[in-house]
């Protein structure tokens, strides 16, 4: 049985490789009845979507949120 | 149809400083060398300048320099992997590892105190400017070669066969290095901005 913290190495290899049909049962049965583990999850996607969030920011061209606050500038 | 802009259309100091500026803290992140990040960034935007190619608008040019500034930063990774390798282990590292480690009990569950809770409003986070430089902090915290191998997969969105292949690791070795950025990025998110102030751990 997966424990706590085998599960929050496998969650994230799930972001980078594909997991097994036997690893992904594991972590799904893992999940089921461990909420930390689900919150951690939530934790990395997130974590993702802030990554992806960064990108779009600096590729962008208007007000952009990365830039910090410059004295002095109009 | 919507007519191309020649470079020199769109281009005034103010612009190319402007992106500039965006491309080096990037640049400097992911590569934590100052003179690197400044050469790697003033190739690409030289290249994107003079090479002759039109572009729709503002945006598309900043996507073509920040297409050329990814392939110099992965070329620039792999060089350097070839004489330094990327380890997986360091006193920094070390130090991830066991902030981590003492979330869990002897068994591996969960601490009771340190068992990760629901992080509210994600959506409203992404919009706040403040949000956002303390994910930079936050990613500013994280050791040298940590950040260069999870900032090549989750910036510059490489498959894990090319990080490990560019920072010349093994895929366990990359798998390890990737679960550690990440717990350190969620742990400095979560004292930072979820849950500032409410938790020990």
């Amino acid at each position: 049985m997966l424990n706590c913290k085998d599960a929050t190495h496998r969650m994230s290899e799930a972001e980078d490789r594909e997991l097994g049909l036997g690893e992904r049962v594991e972590l799904s049965i893992h999940l089921a009845m461990c909420k930390g583990c689900r919150n951690y999850q939530q934790h990395l996607h997130i974590l993702r979507d802030a990554c992806r969030g960064y990108r779009e920011h600096l590729l962008g061209t208007d007000g952009d949120l990365l830039r910090p606050e410059r004295k002095g500038e109009s | 149809m919507e007519a191309a802009i020649t470079p020199t259309a769109l281009i005034d100091n103010a612009f190319v400083e402007q992106v500039r500026r965006d491309m080096l803290a990037f640049a400097q992140l992911q590569l934590r060398d100052a003179t690197l990040a400044e050469d790697a960034v003033q190739d690409a935007l030289t290249a994107a300048l003079t090479g002759g190619k039109d572009f729709a608008g503002r945006s598309a040019l900043k996507t073509w320099v920040f297409g050329i500034l990814r392939h110099k930063i992965v070329d620039l990774i792999r060089q350097q992997s070839r004489t330094t390798p990327i380890s997986a282990f360091g006193n920094d590292e070390d130090d991830i590892d066991q902030t981590f480690d003492a979330l869990f009990k002897a068994n591996a569950h969960w601490q009771p105190a340190c068992r990760p809770a629901a992080w509210a409003d994600p959506e409203a986070a992404l919009r706040e400017k403040h949000f956002w430089a303390i994910f930079d902090a936050c990613l500013t915290h994280l050791p040298k070669n940590t950040a260069r191998v999870f900032m090549m997969r989750e910036f510059l969105e490489l498959d894990t066969g090319e990080v490990c292949a560019a920072a010349g690791i093994t895929t366990s070795n990359c798998h390890v290095i990737l679960h550690r950025a990440r717990s350190a990025l969620r742990d400095c998110l979560e004292k930072g901005w979820f849950l500032a102030g409410e938790r020990p751990c």
